[in-house]
């Protein structure tokens, strides 16, 4: 990338399986005050805002219309990223990069509680064909699960031993509400929702809200020692109908990360990637989603979590702030993969910090199965 | 706050369909790909070329969670870069926006921005109604008219506005849709017969307000090179800004001042040099929801001082063969296809500016304005020019 777009700052509320106390626009305007403060900038120094939320879950046509106070877009540029938040940081780092604007406040938000997920997630499918099929995004899922598994001879206790380490990597997480101790064999053993993802291979209903603040080059280097840069990023967009799709592969997300990997100048990910944030609603999505990323071969996902490699010390850590399995909301949780990513840069996690993280990677996905995939590529400020 | 972008873009082609009350010939995946096949004709362009899609609606117009994922066979974004942006009745405006800013960036040489909707296919009002407050405003929100008719209220008395000048600005757009083969209402209509039309909320008659229309808008944003390559006359886009207002619509002035619209205009004209709007542009495209609104957004928009709405249309400078026609495309009065609606207005304006108007082209057309509106008063502008 010729210019760079730099992220200045993150903030997170606690994810919670149910704020009854707080309404969208209480969490953003939590996150906004507390970026803003803990940057030391103030609202007049952001030139726009992106926020980021979907109408179907907040129950509010234009929901980007609650939160206008909250972020401080009153008589000021905003656009609602109507995706997973991944796509949110995209589009912010794209506005700066058309020198139209110089920094940007973003912020991300949903409360699951408030909605009913199988209702919603039906509504995504057409409603000629699949929606009267009763499919919601668990069962479209659990058939993706099925396929890869048995394509690539991958086991139900290795997708579990995705859930034990991400759930144990919460743990050291403060944001994180299902940080806990578990083994494969509680995992194989919890509820089953869909076969073969169980409860504890899935993510829990949780409410939160994220901020961002990311500016251009002069300005990141003048408001933080510590910029962390994007030097790639990409997205591409899959079939929609799931018979039109090998539900085991990846196009979209080979697709993106190759056009990443070449912005940023990368040419063995696995060597030159010290971390990765992925989006594991489901935990054989790691393992999918880290074929589909090169940091193995087809079908060796397995053997990155049996040879210990994306634990925490090994050579690859995945998921250090346990990932969405921990408890991230839908559409925020793509721009918690950044915002986590982005704090192990800037040396900020504390008792989940990779030490010595230069480059990592985030991913975010929008729609059923992992359709659309979007990945950011981040640096450590020099 | 917003700048002009570091490169320069330009509008290469659009389409529309032909817009109606109802298209029970096509399903929402075909009506959009209808729109997006006449834009890849008017560019002579193919899907290989175009390098990512951006599109919106309103969900709950039609009640599809996410339809990015579902249009995609229609819009053409598989294995491409693609995604959704919306906000309410800017949409159309702020997906063009967000078409010049992703050729802007230097990531994107060829984007293409699709807004559409298919209100036949849902319950507007309902999903209108969804927008407000549960706790506070939802009880007493009955969609667009009330509001309007609330404010028009007030905008008449401040003013001395009367119902006779807004409803001229009926029998001027959906007269001036005769002359476009897209728009959904074409009539010939006299002041009289808006004046005595059903009333809807005083003082909003039914041919007062815009109706809902099923459509699609495509269009092709270009990076320089593509565009002075291929294209012997683009329309480039030399302003965008957008402002939005606080969530309360009892906060706000409403049509009394529309201060976004004022803020925005503001900050376009002096990106684009622009100092008498009247006589600097030359043909402009308003989002006017209803006809009270066309008068109000003349003076927040500058062409006339607060007050002087109804003043301006008397005048004539705003017909077709006036200093300034507005809306020769018979406004959103003539076509209303909510997530279309906004980009309709910066196509119709990218058409004029490029000389692809047919019957309703104004003559010699260098500077052309495109406005959205939506939101809780929201406010989108975009500046086209014939050079960039």
């Amino acid at each position: 990338m010729a210019d760079r777009v730099g992220i200045v700052g993150v903030y997170q509320t606690k994810y919670e399986p149910r704020k009854i106390f707080d309404s969208y626009p209480e969490l953003v305007f939590e996150v906004s005050s507390k970026i803003l403060e803990e940057t030391g900038l103030s609202i007049a120094d952001m030139d726009q805002m992106i926020t980021n939320s979907q109408d179907s879950w907040d129950g509010r046509t234009i929901s980007n219309r609650t939160v206008s106070e909250a972020c401080g877009s009153v008589l000021r540029s905003e656009a609602k990223v109507a995706m997973d938040g991944s796509y949110a940081v995209f589009y912010a780092a794209l506005r700066i990069l058309s020198g139209c604007f110089d920094s940007c406040l973003l912020v991300s938000h949903c409360k699951m509680s408030e909605g009913v997920p199988s209702l919603i997630h039906n509504t995504v499918f057409d409603p000629l064909f699949q929606r009267l099929l009763g499919f919601d995004e668990l069962s479209a899922c659990a058939l993706q699960a099925k396929r890869y598994l048995y394509k690539y001879g991958i086991t139900e206790e290795q997708c579990a031993q995705v859930a034990v380490k991400n759930l144990k990597n919460g743990q050291r997480n403060p944001y994180a509400h299902r940080a806990m101790d578990v083994t494969v064999s509680q995992v194989m053993s919890s509820r089953m929702l869909a076969n073969p993802i169980k409860e504890l291979d899935a993510y829990p209903i949780t409410d939160g809200a994220c901020a961002m603040i990311l500016a251009a080059e002069d300005k990141a280097k003048k408001w933080t020692p510590n910029p962390v840069w994007i030097t790639g990023m990409a997205s591409r967009m899959d079939s929609f109908y799931l018979g039109d799709r090998d539900l085991a592969e990846v196009a979209s997300l080979t697709l993106a990360v190759q056009k990443a990997y070449s912005m940023a100048g990368i040419t063995n990910p696995r060597k030159e990637i010290d971390l990765v944030e992925l989006s594991d609603y489901y935990s054989y999505q790691e393992l999918l989603w880290l074929e589909g990323m090169g940091f193995c071969q087809r079908g060796e996902g397995g053997k990155m979590i049996d040879q210990g490699i994306t634990a925490m010390g090994g050579e690859l850590p995945v998921n250090p702030s346990g990932g969405i399995l921990s408890g991230n909301p839908i559409t925020v949780a793509g721009a918690v993969r950044v915002a986590e990513a982005a704090l192990q840069l800037m040396g900020k996690a504390k008792e989940r910090q990779v030490e010595g993280a230069k480059r990592a990677l985030a991913q975010g996905h929008s729609g059923p199965c992992g359709q659309g995939q979007c990945v950011v590529i981040l640096e450590r400020g020099a | 706050m917003a700048r002009k972008a570091k490169r320069n873009v330009a509008i290469v082609a659009t389409g529309q369909t032909d817009h109606r009350s109802k298209r029970p010939d096509v399903n929402i995946v075909e009506m959009i790909n209808e729109a997006v096949r006449r834009c890849m004709d008017d560019a002579n362009m193919t899907l290989e070329e175009i390098d990512g899609i951006v599109i919106g609606n309103m969900e709950h117009f039609e009640g599809v969670f996410s339809p990015e994922m579902w249009t995609v066979d229609g819009a053409g974004s598989i294995l491409k870069h693609g995604m959704k942006i919306t906000t309410g009745g800017t949409s159309g405006t702020t997906l063009a926006l967000a078409g010049y800013y992703h050729v802007a960036s230097g990531l994107f040489d060829t984007v293409m921005t699709i807004g559409w909707e298919k209100q036949s296919e849902g319950e507007t009002t309902a999903g209108l109604i969804f927008q407000a407050d549960p706790l506070w405003e939802r009880a007493t929100m009955s969609g667009a008219i009330g509001s309007f008719a609330a404010s028009a209220t007030a905008y008449m008395h401040k003013y001395g506005i009367n119902e006779e000048q807004a409803a001229k600005v009926a029998v001027k757009n959906r007269k001036n849709a005769f002359n476009n083969p897209h728009a959904h209402l074409k009539m010939e209509l006299t002041v009289e017969q808006v004046l005595n039309s059903k009333m809807l909320a005083y003082p909003i008659k039914m041919l007062d307000m815009c109706p809902t229309s099923d459509g699609a808008c495509a269009m092709i944003f270009a990076s320089e090179e593509k565009a002075k390559k291929n294209y012997q006359n683009p329309a480039w886009v030399i302003a965008g800004v957008t402002r939005h207002d606080q969530p309360f619509g009892s906060d706000l002035e409403m049509l009394v001042n529309l201060r976004t619209l004022r803020s925005a205009t503001e900050e376009a004209y002096k990106i684009a040099g622009i100092k008498d709007p009247l006589k600097d542009l030359d043909v402009a495209e308003l989002y006017e929801p209803c006809t009270f609104a066309e008068l109000s957004w003349y003076e927040a928009a500058g062409f006339c001082g607060p007050g002087e709405g109804g003043k301006l249309i008397d005048s004539g400078a705003t017909y077709m063969d006036g200093e300034l026609p507005v809306n020769p495309s018979g406004g959103v009065l003539s076509t209303n296809c909510i997530g279309a609606t906004a980009m309709i207005r910066v196509a119709e304006a990218a058409i004029q500016v490029m000389g692809k108007g047919g019957k309703r082209q104004v003559p010699k057309v260098n500077r052309a304005m495109a406005t959205g509106f939506g939101g809780s008063w929201w406010s989108d502008v975009l500046i086209l020019s014939k050079t960039p």
